[in-house]
């Protein structure tokens, strides 16, 4: 004897959302209902094994009818099919598209392709995230970058109003976007200790700075390309190491406003034209595609990484690039202040975010 | 020409892609009605096609108009091909027929097709202009009202209750047509929807006629049924209690019938507060001995064998619960022989006096005499003539004079709480009837009376009227059956019988002590696999025993929980091929006008095995305990069993017989005598045999419900006062395979216990979040789909209520707050979208400032009533102005009160809402299977919704299977429901029920297919609290009504 059918609707969809939880996560049916039972609900409500079962198979079957509307949540508002009151719809959303951030660190950067998709299952191992979490995921991400990609206006405002999600779920879309685009490199040994917070943060910096939408959101153009003109313009930064005297005054600027005001004066000084290099040359170099892609670990390996090893503080970093910017408003012959300010706003704050261990 | 229906189609959206190149669909809409049939035009390249299309008129006869529904196809374009159909909508015009009803249709129908389900929703909208219909031999019955309710719909006064009707269509099933073997399955399932939909209509249609006939104007606890007979037929059937029904207009009748039974659980009947109608009386009309019936048919036709079972002496007795004399009261006496004639000869006059109600007006019930019910067995491929329903017709007439006769042999000359059911297995068929023995107040039955009259019959309602229904109708000194009679533990004047069952609600009036319970009694029996005659005998000969058993059980189990009366009594016999299933649902109380229930007394047949009597002692012990802790579970501890009700604990046996000899002296003698019997009854269970100990065993595996919980068949838990807005309605199916080969009856029977009881448990768990919570209205449908399965369907409501004054009626406390809180938990406030305009049109008080004391508590309601009342009427007067304008003006009324849209836009609304399908949120429509919505008042019924859908799939491992096919079925089923109360501009269905849900499934072949029909009545509901109903509603109808023609 066996149970050949067994089904629950309710007029409202009921939906647990610990067992949402269970089936987003990737577990099977009876995963997820080991996982319950040792939640201790049976004793709860005094209910049985197989109870317990055939609530996990109804909800999952629930889950896996409301996925599609999930793939479009903007119907899932105005469909007749299930009933599920709005706050609950909000939730259902919200955690759909809500990421393991150890998932989302492995693909940042990567083109959403099949040959992506291809490597989940060695993502999954690596992650210990299930391989069918790390596809939905993975989907989620591919599905937000083309909705998105063809459309225009402001990347988060766009995501916000076509998935239905938090200002704080957008804007980390919004980065996965914008670093899917424009192919980051972010897998790297040397950046492995960046957390992909720290690149949302980077993402959301050069989004608000460096793409066209940043200067002039009427314009006909997408947020997710940086804006072309401006790094064109950025090579003529180069003036700033080319010319020597250019690059001494700038020096001796910064470090008069320095002295005495840090232990790592010496270190600084000595590094100056290293390090200063190391600045202006990304940003002469962000025209090419390969270097755009290569912008994160060029600022580790030419300026996180040397500061390091002198062992520069947090404050000594604040310090020495808040007077690197504004000294060279003070050289006469450098005419390009205001992409000097454009550009080294968002490195400030990229290199901020990013110096730690 | 009586009539012009209108129709436009709007819009269309989330279409599927039709067209795999371009992933985009040319889609077009066909509107056809009888056979008339227009077209949009295509609206190329578009998953969201905005069609906007002119009016489509159609001049129509009104009997059509009853009959047809409005179909509407949606295809997709193709330059080259045939076009591709996407799906349908068959809208059901009914509603708009009626002027107290709805007044147009508009909203988004989900788009069906038989095969792929739901593909996209189409919006439209339709309206009906009536002229008048001078023709005196018309066939059309526009304007009488159905309810499937079995109550007299809240917001009405029923003026006369006129009895019984009944009708009964047959015609070919398009399944068996030899086209069918040519078309194509969603041709073949669209031919049988249609069907069923032209069907249904020309049923109501015909019953309208018969109301009009017999003078009312409304059908009230309407039951419509199919029976697919396969081969001989589809046959459509209803039967429902002809009313005439007159609208609440002032505060003090609206109060009397309106007030939700939760909160008047005690209130003393109201008679003296009916209005005095002065109107003159209609002169009397003698009621035809129904020239609706069937022409009498000779029950002993050759051409069908029947073998009916149901032996009034031999499957009856045991089921019917006993009443008491009539002729015993003694003040009353004369007064009430006088009444006695009177409702007889009033009821006489029909035909059958059976009501389908369940529930009745304060005042109509006067005795109670026990269940009747009548089964029997036919053979369908005998039918002489199968495309005529006069074979039919003849059976069902056969039952209902049995069922007639037995009433009469308990005393009584109604059946009330009546319904009829069939179960079929290839070509036998199994009628059943059902319902209760009663004796009504005539001034129901009268015209005039009612109104004018009531002061004649002042003193009846003068005599408790808790008790009254439970006093006996027979006469005691010849009694239909051995019963034990006490007098009445309420009044002590009257007599009462030891257990009553019901098929009825429990009255309001009547007091409890404690709570009540669900009580199931479940039986297997195997047969053997036999064809024709054969099998109809050896059917016919197993059902007196299942009914015995059947009854055996729910006695013992009533008598384990300690309770002494069943009510919703509901008995299901199901036929398979090599098996017969017996379902009897019940809910148990303890009413405090009858005697205290005795033990169970186990009795070991062969008393010097000193072995076996440690097993009895033992088993003894468990049934003592079981009955202890479920008399504290339902808090049953009886108020006085003081003086002489003393008894011994366990009351000696005794037989039954020797009480009935006892009976047969003078009535005088008689009280002493019966007091001390009373109390003394236990019930004795021999043990024989295994089978008995098994019996007595799973007797016991029972369980009761978790803490938190209380469920029930009947509308109302008895016991629970304090209902809160909570409210959850499901629908469960479970299909059972039984794989060993051999099994026995006591495995069946465990195995079919174990099925219903793991139900239940999975709902409790399912709905825990809801605790406090009771399972209201738990209706369970068995049936045996093939041989090896069983299948169980259940349909219920879980409510929410208030655990800390459940046990008070008079609680004066507001339950505001519990009602939030209950509301939070359940994430479901009665305006999930509504919110805006009802907030915008009640600016402050009403939703937080009012305390609801006058609403909740019956007592401070009957003090505070006046200032209720004249509340009352001021929204009343409010709701009639309004009615008044929709009727004159046919505009957009309603559709107001459930947009989320603001009431500026609601003005416009008929306009914007062609446009603002963008982002508009979806009309929350609340489902139960009770007669109402607890915390919210009914303000309107909006015409009865009765669907039928056919699904089939070829591609069941990609639905995920029959669960995954039954599941989205369910699911699509609700959703069309939902769309369809939202479109006629409701918020809610009542007294739904799924009356079908016939599943076939073929896994070899990766197909299956389901039909469900299911019903209710679409209202409009407001939230208890709103002292008005929305002012916007008013205006809306007041702006559009300028532009409007004359309906009327």
């Amino acid at each position: 004897m066996a149970v050949e059918l067994d089904v629950f609707v309710g007029n409202t969809t009921i939906m647990d959302e610990e067992v949402y939880q269970l089936w987003l996560d990737g577990y099977t049916v009876n995963d997820a209902v080991k996982v319950r039972m040792e939640g201790g609900v049976l004793e709860e409500c005094e209910a049985s094994a197989d109870v317990l079962l055939s609530d996990t198979m109804d909800q999952y079957r629930t889950f896996h009818m409301c996925e599609r509307l999930l793939h479009s949540p903007t119907k899932l508002a105005n469909q007749l099919l299930f009933q599920i009151p709005p706050h609950r719809q909000a939730i259902l959303i919200e955690r759909y598209y809500a990421f393991d951030d150890a998932f989302v660190r492995e693909v940042l950067g990567k083109k959403l392709s099949k040959g992506t998709k291809k490597d989940l299952d060695d993502i999954s191992a690596k992650t210990s995230v299930t391989l069918k979490s790390c596809r939905r995921q993975f989907d989620n991400f591919k599905r937000v970058f083309k909705v998105v990609e063809e459309l225009k206006g402001p990347l988060v405002e766009n995501i916000r109003q076509h998935f239905l999600l938090s200002d704080k779920l957008a804007r980390d879309y919004a980065a996965i976007v914008f670093f899917a685009n424009n192919r980051f490199e972010t897998g790297k040994r040397k950046l492995q200790y960046l957390t992909f917070q720290d690149f949302a943060f980077c993402a959301g910096q050069l989004i608000n700075n460096w793409t066209v939408g940043a200067v002039d959101n009427l314009v006909d153009d997408m947020d997710v390309d940086l804006d072309k003109e401006f790094l064109q313009e950025l090579k003529e930064l180069k003036i700033l190491i080319t010319d020597k005297d250019l690059l001494d005054q700038h020096k001796s600027l910064v470090c008069t406003a320095l002295r005495g005001k840090t232990k790592a004066f010496n270190e600084m000084e000595a590094n100056f034209k290293n390090l200063s290099r190391g600045l202006v040359n990304i940003a002469a170099k962000l025209t090419n595609t390969k270097d755009v892609r290569d912008f994160f670990i060029d600022l580790v390996e030419k300026f996180i990484e040397p500061c390091r090893s002198d062992r520069w503080t947090a404050a000594d970093m604040r310090l020495y690039l808040t007077h690197y910017t504004n000294s060279a408003h003070i050289l006469d012959t450098f005419k390009h202040q205001v992409v000097w300010d454009r550009y080294m706003g968002v490195i400030k704050s990229c290199i901020f975010k990013m110096y730690h261990d | 020409m009586p009539g012009k229906l209108k129709a436009k189609i709007v819009a269309g959206r989330h279409l599927p892609v039709m067209d795999r190149a371009s992933d985009l669909t040319d889609a077009f809409v066909e509107v056809k009605f009888g056979n008339t049939t227009f077209k949009t035009d295509v609206y190329p390249k578009s998953l969201n096609p905005q069609w906007n299309s002119e009016w489509f008129k159609f001049e129509v006869d009104d009997e059509d108009l009853q009959d047809e529904p409005l179909q509407i196809t949606v295809l997709d374009h193709d330059t080259y091909s045939a076009n591709d159909a996407i799906g349908k909508v068959y809208i059901d015009i009914d509603p708009l027929l009626c002027s107290e009803a709805a007044s147009v249709i508009s909203g988004w129908f989900p788009i069906y097709d038989t095969i792929h389900g739901i593909r996209g929703e189409i919006n439209v909208l339709i309206k009906v202009e009536l002229f008048n219909d001078l023709n005196r031999f018309r066939q059309s019955s526009c304007g009488v009202k159905f309810f499937c309710t079995t109550s007299i719909p809240r917001c009405y006064r029923a003026a006369m209750v006129h009895g019984f009707v009944e009708e009964l269509v047959v015609n070919e099933d398009p399944e068996y047509q030899w086209i069918d073997r040519i078309r194509t399955p969603r041709a073949s399932n669209e031919a049988r929807q249609r069907l069923i939909s032209l069907m249904s209509g020309e049923l109501q249609r015909k019953i309208g006629l018969k109301v009009l006939e017999m003078g009312g104007n409304a059908v009230v606890g309407y039951l419509q049924c199919f029976d697919l007979e396969g081969e001989s037929g589809l046959v459509v059937r209803a039967i429902g209690t002809a009313c005439t029904l007159d609208k609440l207009t002032s505060g003090t009748p609206a109060s009397n019938a309106c007030n939700s039974p939760s909160k008047d659980g005690k209130e003393p009947v109201f008679g003296e507060d009916l209005p005095s109608f002065s109107g003159p009386p209609t002169p009397f009309r003698a009621l035809p001995t129904s020239s609706s019936s069937p022409p009498p048919f000779s029950p002993s036709k050759p051409c069908s064998r029947q073998s009916s079972s149901s032996d009034t002496d031999l499957s009856l007795t045991p089921k019917t619960g006993m009443g008491s004399g009539g002729s015993a009261g003694k003040e009353a006496g004369p007064l009430k022989t006088l009444l006695r004639q009177q409702t007889q000869t009033a009821l006489e006059q029909r035909e059958f006096p059976f009501f389908t109600l369940t529930s009745f007006p304060p005042g109509f019930l006067v005795h109670v005499g026990g269940v009747v019910s009548a089964r029997s067995v036919k053979l369908l491929d005998r039918i002489h003539n199968p495309d005529e329903p006069e074979t039919r017709d003849a059976w069902w007439e056969e039952i209902r004079q049995e069922i007639k006769s037995h009433a009469k042999a308990l005393g009584c000359h109604a059946v009330v709480g009546y319904s009829e059911s069939t179960s079929i297995c290839e070509e036998v068929c199994i009628l059943s009837a059902s319902g209760t023995a009663a004796i009504l107040n005539p001034r129901y039955m009268r015209e005039g009376c009612l109104d004018t009259g009531s002061t004649d019959h002042r003193f009846e309602e003068q005599s408790p009227p808790s008790c009254g229904f439970c006093h006996i109708p027979y006469d005691e000194l010849n009694m239909p059956f051995p019963a034990q009679l006490t007098y009445c533990y309420h009044c002590r004047r009257q007599k009462v019988p030891d257990v009553l069952f019901t098929t009825i609600d429990m009255p309001p009036e009547a007091a409890v002590t404690g709570k009540g319970c669900l009580i199931q009694a479940r039986l297997c029996r195997l047969k053997k696999k036999a064809q024709g005659e054969v099998n109809a005998t050896a059917i016919s000969n197993l059902l007196p025993f299942m009914e015995y058993e059947l009854h055996t059980q729910l006695m013992n189990k009533l008598k384990l929980r300690s309770m002494n009366a069943l009510f919703g009594l509901h008995i299901q016999i199901s036929v398979g091929e090599n098996m017969l299933l017996g379902l009897a649902s019940a809910t148990g109380v303890y009413l405090t006008a009858l005697p205290a229930p005795g033990g169970i007394q186990i009795a070991g047949k062969t008393p010097g095995d000193l072995n076996n009597e440690h097993h009895i002692l033992t088993i003894q012990k468990r049934i003592n305990d079981t009955i202890a802790k479920n008399k504290e579970l339902y808090q049953i501890n009886p108020p006085e069993l003081t003086e002489e009700l003393v008894g011994s604990p366990i009351p000696e046996p005794r037989q039954r017989s020797r009480l009935l000899r006892s009976h047969s002296e003078s009535s005088d003698e008689l009280s002493e005598l019966d007091l001390s019997h009373g109390k003394k009854d236990a019930f004795v269970l021999e043990i024989d045999d295994t089978d008995a100990v098994e019996d007595i065993h799973s007797l016991l595996t029972d369980n009761s419900p978790p803490t938190g919980f209380y469920s029930c068949n009947t509308e109302l838990m008895p016991g629970i006062y304090n209902w809160t807005s909570g409210v959850q309605m499901f629908t469960s199916v479970r299909v059972f395979r039984l794989i060993h080969a051999n099994l026995t009856n006591q495995g069946l029977n465990k195995i079919f216990t174990d099925l219903c009881e793991n139900l239940l448990k999975s709902f409790y768990f399912k709905l825990r979040s809801m605790i406090p919570c009771c399972l209201c209205h738990l209706n369970f449908t068995v049936a045996v789909p093939e041989e090896e399965l069983i299948q169980v369907a259940v349909t219920a409501v879980a409510m929410t209520f208030d655990k800390d004054h459940s046990q008070e009626k008079s609680a004066d406390k507001p339950t505001t707050k519990g009602c939030n809180e209950t509301e939070e938990q359940l994430q479901f406030p009665l305006e999930l979208c509504a919110d805006s305009s009802s907030s915008n049109n009640q600016p402050s008080s009403k939703i937080s400032g009012v305390p609801e004391s006058t609403n909740v508590s019956p007592r401070a309601a009957s003090v505070d009533y006046g200032s209720f009342a004249d509340r009352c009427s001021t929204w009343l007067e409010l709701l009639r102005l309004k009615a008044h304008t929709i009727r004159r003006g046919s505009v957009k009324t309603i559709s107001s009160l459930d947009r989320s849209s603001p009431l500026p836009e609601g003005r416009s609304r008929s306009l914007r809402s062609n446009r603002s399908f963008g982002g508009s949120s979806v009309t929350v429509v609340k489902m139960t299977p009770l007669s109402f919505l607890p915390g919210t008042r009914i303000i309107k019924y909006l015409g009865i919704i009765n669907m039928f859908f056919i699904r089939e799939t070829t591609s069941l491992r990609e639905e995920g299977g029959v669960s995954g096919f039954l599941h989205s079925f369910i699911a699509e089923v609700f959703a069309m429901v939902r769309a369809h109360v939202a479109a006629l501009g409701g918020n809610a269905v009542v007294s739904y029920s799924m009356k079908e849900c016939v599943l076939m499934e073929n896994p070899n072949k990766n197909q299956a297919q389901c039909l469900i029909n299911v019903s209710g009545d679409a209202v409009i509901c407001v939230k208890e609290t709103d002292q008005e109903p929305m002012p916007s509603t008013t205006n809306t109808g007041q702006t559009c009504s300028s532009g409007a023609d004359g309906a009327t």
